[in-house]
């Protein structure tokens, strides 16, 4: 079996590397290569999958050693690869979601000439994303961490034509270069103070080193989490990266690339189990989060972004879940997967809204597309109510969940963040609403595009409907599945353990509260935006409103921090360098220039003095070696 | 016969003794052929070559001679292939053939890649896609009549007719095959006599250039000329050698170094005089030294690759230089280990004259061939530091180096046969300026090479650079490391100074035009990308194959 | 001392050879000269200094003299061969043909592509 978690990664690998190298020849039959791929690593993951199941419980861990990568005396880096638990439930997720959208771009890219490339870097992207989830050390791992953001960082740049476009790749990829940077420092530190950095010897010696060591490795990952899965302070390239097409933002940038933070901190549980501090910092990091995601999803016009940072959002909730430690690993991860499928299907419906709507992205401008998009209405409409909570579909299960272990957590801590983690389910009904007012309800806001062409919404193809639908599907009954008897819970925790904790508030007592604060958000929602007609120019809005609509300002901190500090620190090391350092370095450039023009006048062509060279040369051999023994 | 006339004879006459004390019995020489197929099979394969060349009608020729050297050199490959799987590699280590060739592990893993080597190169041999169709015929890199005057009539009246030099393919099997023997003799005399196999094809090849033809019979007569006279003091060196050891044979000479051997009463009064042993054995070094390109020995190596057919360069530049280190380490490491303490000192120095010259000339070069041609004078410094370790990583790391560097190179000079205008290539590299706009996938390519010849992390050349290093540091040579380290980063300067032209300066308007290479040339490209990926990315397994490789047999 | 005598002696034969055939061959012979029997070296070589526009030796010589040494050599090789040929047996025949063999097929290579053609 342990050569199949290989082929896992190297089928997506592949079909990038016929994409990309096979060139305009495959334009006609690309997609279906990258569709192939994609299928073939889903099939093998279900057959590992089996395959893991077929096993007891305490011996489902797989591990293939591919090949010693770096061996020098003490550092020897592996590629090799683990499959547990953990990373299965990843690959399945990573590949099913991921062909079921590969299918759907088949569809929606179907009028671009770059479809080919684009397939080949969603095949990239899978097999990037199998490697993070794969990798049995952090070394190979941040291979694949890195891997991913370049493919996230080509797709968001995809229509790179567009000045936006281009920015907001730019944008992603300098970001996530923070993060990155605090991943490859948490990983030698991670070397200088373990000897190694395979999972297996880390996490075994976790208990041998002092507690400021651990603190700063975890605090490092929480900064490489914050960076990929774009959490506060790292949060503000997401909402720009869906300027990338909606397939990849469905992929890539809601179900499963922006989740590779919370892999991390639940792979590194060992690291934070030992290390309260940084604990405390990814349950603050992801409280942050939950509710300022959220406050930037009420504001929002455009449906993606709007969806961004619902995205953020929800994130928020799995890396607090993850934050309280083994009471919420596994409700982290669960909520990562009920998440990837309703999250992924409400993006597809973006899409496909988009697609009918000639790429207008204002809800301003849509309303009453029920009944013109009736499959993409049931989906999305699917997909919201599992991310409100509505009970019984996957939201509820796995986000009430996250809401009592934050309780659970006790003391101060855990009623601030069970408090946090109740307003923003309510503030997620607000906005999930909104959206879903703004673009099926209402009266017909449409207006002609740029172009003057009216729009003509319509049923997009099957091939794009038939994958929203899975997802719906997935949306709706994931969660009470992984439910039934604590399945998932069982599955999972020979890997990231769990406790109960002791919660001061009874469970009904908490489903109660979600509920209202569920129908107070849905309520206020319907006041504001289904009672009244909505404006097709957004009024001016309260102060929270417009710094809302702006992100909460996040690029202008940034700007005004980061960017005027940089740029006075650049500056001064401009001078330096154009002083001090060139002055070195062009000074030995010219020393070497001027002494290879003199030396290259030995080279003057005439045999004899070639000869001479040579004899010289002998006579001075034969003589140092005299010497030598002479000596 | 009567007693007295018997007693009369034997006033003048003696008896003769009999017959067989007059002729002694000579031992029958024993020849293991199955152990030395390989090399025969090269050489069959080339005699087959010239009876082709006799007999087949010219339009037969270059089918049938790039079929019997693809042929041989694949039979040739999986004969050596066959022979290490028997363990001659390793456990059944041998010397065959009276003591003149070793069957061991570094002679067959050299072999190995020499013939890997030149099946790449036949195929840039065998190129004919890259010269415009002249008067109907395609074309391929080499003269249309070798013994024509250069721009004379019947040259001219050659090139119409579409004549092609089809010689090439057996001369270069001849020349394998000297290289094959070449570090795997265990003898002076083969040592010597296979140097001389392979060179002079070499020296034939380098005038058989289509275009610039003088300049290639230039190179061709210089290379000649200078490979006589290192021959020469090689010789010499061989005869000194001789002179302290009583005799030829690696294994006697080393035990005469150790002070082990048996001292014949004849040789008596000059074996074991240690002048003759400090003199010879540095003129046989500085033999290989002319061979491997070191500095002072290098002048020769600018103006011949230059010169040379760009097949040929690449050829010569990877495989001599796998064959001439292959023999460097077997002498020092076989025959001279009792004294590394004389020649290691040394070779220091010329380790380090020859990675900061051929560094810092490389600087100002202008002609991409040139530019190659310094850059692997600085590797032939990089791979000395790995052979003055004298330990076994010294073995393998620069067996792993001479694998990385050789198909690169390969690699290197098949791109440089591509890029052509009116008169041929075009080498000069202002000409070379854009072009990563105009042909990004072969700019990619060449820089992927340059890269990997400056030795960036990912590349083969890291791997060999690091291996090279770490063996010599080991050894204690911590300050010859220093240098290479800083001698890379003047390569690394010019390497890269070619990729910044390429990519990011502007497209001369009447520039050179990217020939759209066959199969064949595009195979040598491709592998050559393939060995610097690879060998860069997981090098272990290739490390521990140069690693179980690297016992000598004495 | 004694060993050396012998090597005297035919050093002095041979000397006294060589003195013999010039001295007899300038006294003997007929006294024909023209211009290329004037020449150094009297073998075809125009020594130095060449007239204008020339300057490239006929090849054709050399190619002759290269053939003659090769086919030279073969003799080198095969006369103690023939010496020796009871000692050495099948052996030596077997590696004595194929050495001739390969020595054939340089031949045939110079006969079919005109090397022994003069014009």
């Amino acid at each position: 079996m342990d050569p199949l978690i290989g082929a896992l990664v190297g089928a997506p690998l592949l079909g990038a590397g016929i994409l990309l190298v096979g060139g305009r020849r495959l334009d006609r039959t690309g997609h279906w290569i990258g569709c192939l791929w994609a299928a073939v690593s889903f099939v093998i993951g279900v057959v590992l999958f089996a395959d893991l199941l077929s096993r007891s419980p305490a011996q489902r861990t797989l591990t293939s050693h591919l090949f010693t990568w770096v061996p020098v005396a003490g550092f020897q880096a592996d590629v090799g690869f683990q499959l547990d638990q953990l990373s299965m439930t990843f690959v399945l997720l990573i590949t099913g979601v991921g062909t079921l959208i590969h299918i759907y771009s088949v569809g929606y890219m179907e009028h671009d000439e770059n479809r080919r490339k684009f397939f080949g870097y969603l095949n990239l992207f899978l097999a990037a994303m199998l490697l993070l989830v794969l990798a049995d050390n952090y070394l190979l791992l941040y291979v694949g961490w890195e891997g991913v953001g370049l493919a996230s960082y080509l797709l968001i740049g995809f229509w790179q034509h567009k000045p936006s476009a281009a920015t907001a790749a730019k944008k992603a990829f300098l970001v996530n270069r923070v993060g990155d940077m605090g991943l490859s420092i948490a990983i030698m530190v991670m070397f200088t103070t373990f000897g190694s950095f395979a999972f297996r010897p880390v996490f075994a010696h976790v208990g041998d080193v002092s507690q400021g060591r651990l603190t700063t490795i975890g605090l490092l990952l929480l900064l490489a989490a914050c960076g990929k899965s774009a959490q506060v302070p790292l949060q503000s390239w997401l909402g720009d990266a869906m300027e990338g097409p909606t397939p990849v933002s469905a992929l890539i940038h809601a179900a499963t690339m922006v989740t590779a933070g919370v892999y991390l901190v639940v792979r590194s549980g060992a690291i934070f189990n030992a290390a309260p501090t940084a604990q405390l910092a990814v349950c603050v990091v992801g409280a942050v989060t939950l509710v300022f995601g959220a406050i930037v999803g009420c504001a929002k016009d455009d449906i993606k972004k709007a969806l961004a940072g619902s995205t953020m959002s929800q994130i928020g909730y799995m890396m607090l879940a993850a934050g309280l430690g083994p009471i919420g690993y596994v409700f982290a991860i669960m909520h990562l997967v009920t998440h990837g499928f309703f999250k992924a299907g409400l993006f597809l419906g973006a899409g496909s809204v988009m697609h009918g709507m000639n790429d207008e992205v204002d809800m301003r401008r849509f309303g009453a597309l029920r009944t013109y998009m009736p499959v993409t209405f049931v989906t999305f409409g699917l997909g919201y109510l599992a991310i409100i909570g509505f009970p019984g579909l996957s939201g509820y299960w796995s986000k009430d969940k996250i809401i009592e272990a934050a309780f659970a957590k006790g003391g101060t801590e855990g009623w601030t963040l069970g408090a946090v983690a109740l307003v923003g389910a309510g503030i997620t009904a607000f906005y999930m609403t909104r959206v879903m007012l703004m673009t099926f309800f209402g009266d017909k806001r449409w207006q002609p595009d740029a172009e003057g062409h009216e729009p003509h919404p319509h049923e997009s193809p099957k091939i794009m409907t038939i994958p929203m639908s899975i997802l719906a599907f997935g949306s709706v009954f994931a969660g009470g599945l992984f439910s039934i008897n604590s399945a998932f819970l069982k599955w999972l925790q020979p890997v990231t353990g769990h406790s109960d904790g002791h919660s001061p508030v009874a469970t009904w007592e908490i489903t109660v509260a979600t509920l209202v604060v569920l129908i107070l958000g849905v309520g206020l929602a319907w006041q504001s935006y289904g009672r009244q007609a909505v404006p097709a120019v957004a009024p001016r809005g309260s102060l929270l409103t417009r710094a809302a609509r702006r992100d909460l300002l996040q690029d202008d901190f940034n700007h005004v921090v980061l960017v005027r500090g940089g740029e006075h620190l650049t500056r001064s090391l401009v001078y330096l360098d154009h002083t001090v350092v060139d002055g070195a370095v062009n000074g030995t450039a010219a020393g070497v220039g001027g002494l290879s023009g003199r030396l290259r006048r030995l080279q003057n062509g005439f045999v004899r003095s070639y000869a001479v060279s040579m004899l010289g040369g002998t006579a001075v051999l034969v003589a140092a070696t005299l010497l030598m023994r002479g000596v | 016969m009567s007693a007295t006339a018997a007693a009369v004879h034997s006033l003048w006459t003696t008896r003769a003794l009999a017959d067989t004390a007059a002729t002694p019995a000579i031992p029958t020489p024993h020849i293991e052929y199955a152990q030395l197929s390989p090399v025969l099979i090269v050489f069959g394969a080339a005699v087959l070559g010239v009876l082709i060349e006799a007999f087949a009608p010219r339009a037969a020729r270059y089918a049938g001679q790039l079929a019997v050297s693809v042929v041989g050199l694949a039979a040739a490959f999986a004969a050596l292939v066959a022979l290490a799987a028997d363990g001659y590699a390793q456990g059944r280590s041998h010397v065959a053939a009276m003591g003149a060739v070793a069957v061991d592990g570094p002679a067959l893993f050299l072999q190995g890649t020499i013939v890997l080597i030149a099946l790449v190169a036949t195929f840039t041999f065998a190129e004919r896609r890259l010269d415009p169709v002249a008067h109907g015929n395609r074309v391929d890199s080499f003269a249309a009549q070798g013994s024509a005057v250069p721009g004379g009539e019947q040259e001219q009246k050659a090139v119409r007719a579409g004549f092609t030099t089809t010689e090439v393919f057996p001369l270069l099997l001849f020349a394998v095959a000297g290289m094959m023997i070449f570090p795997a003799a265990d003898d002076l005399l083969t040592l010597f006599v296979s140097l001389e196999v392979f060179s002079l094809p070499l020296y034939l090849l380098c005038a058989l250039a289509r275009r610039r033809r003088l300049m290639s019979q230039e190179a061709s007569v210089k290379y000649f000329l200078l490979g006589a006279f290192s021959s020469a003091i090689l010789l010499f060196g061989i005869a000194l050698l001789y002179g302290y050891a009583g005799t030829v044979s690696y294994g006697g000479i080393a035990d005469v170094v150790d002070g082990t051997a048996k001292l014949t009463p004849a040789l008596a009064n000059t074996t074991g005089n240690d002048a003759l042993l400090l003199i010879g054995g540095a003129m046989v070094v500085m033999g290989l030294l002319f061979k491997v390109a070191a500095v002072p020995f290098h002048m020769w190596t600018p103006d011949v690759y230059q010169g040379a057919p760009t097949p040929v360069t690449g050829f010569m530049a990877a495989a001599v230089k796998v064959a001439a280190f292959g023999a460097l380490l077997r002498l020092l490491y076989v025959v001279l280990p009792g004294m590394r303490w004389d020649w290691r000192p040394v070779m220091w120095g010329v380790a380090i004259v020859t990675m900061v010259v051929g560094a810092i000339i490389a600087v100002t070069q202008t002609d991409v061939k040139r530019l190659l041609a310094y850059s692997s004078i600085a590797h032939a410094g990089f791979l000395l530091t790995g052979v003055i370790a004298v330990s076994p990583s010294g073995v393998s790391s620069v067996l792993f180096y001479l694998v990385a560097y050789s198909f690169v190179t390969l690699g290197g000079f098949a791109v440089v046969t591509l890029v052509r205008d009116a008169g041929g290539e075009a080498t000069h590299l202002s000409k070379w300026a854009g072009l990563g706009r105009r042909s990004p996938l072969l700019a990619a390519v060449f820089a992927v090479f340059l890269l990997s010849f400056a030795g960036i992390p990912l590349t083969a050349g890291f791997s060999g650079k690091f291996a090279v290093f770490k063996a010599a540091a080991q050894g204690g040579a911590v300050p010859l490391v220093v240098v290479g380290v800083i001698s890379s980063a003047i390569a690394a300067f010019f390497y890269i100074r070619v990729i910044v032209m390429m990519f990011f300066q502007e497209p001369q308007p009447q520039g050179p035009t990217v020939a759209i290479p066959s199969p064949l040339t595009s195979t040598a490209i491709a592998l050559g990308v393939a060995v610097t990926l690879v060998l860069g990315v997981a090098p272990q397994y290739f490390l521990d194959l140069a690693g179980k490789a690297g016992v000598f047999v004495r | 001392m004694n060993a050396y005598a012998p090597i005297l002696v035919l050093g002095g034969l041979g000397a006294g050879f060589a003195i013999f055939s010039v001295v007899m061959a300038s006294l003997t012979g007929p006294k024909r000269y023209n211009r290329a029997k004037l020449d150094a070296y009297e073998c075809g070589i125009e020594p130095t200094p060449q007239p204008a526009g020339g300057g490239r030796f006929p090849i054709k010589y050399y190619l002759t003299a290269m053939l003659f040494i090769v086919f030279d050599i073969e003799i080198v090789f095969l006369y103690p061969w023939a010496v020796t040929f009871d000692a050495l047996g099948l052996f030596g025949l077997v590696e004595m043909l194929l050495f001739v063999l390969t020595v054939f097929v340089a031949y045939a290579y110079v006969w079919r592509r005109g090397g022994l053609e003069w014009d």
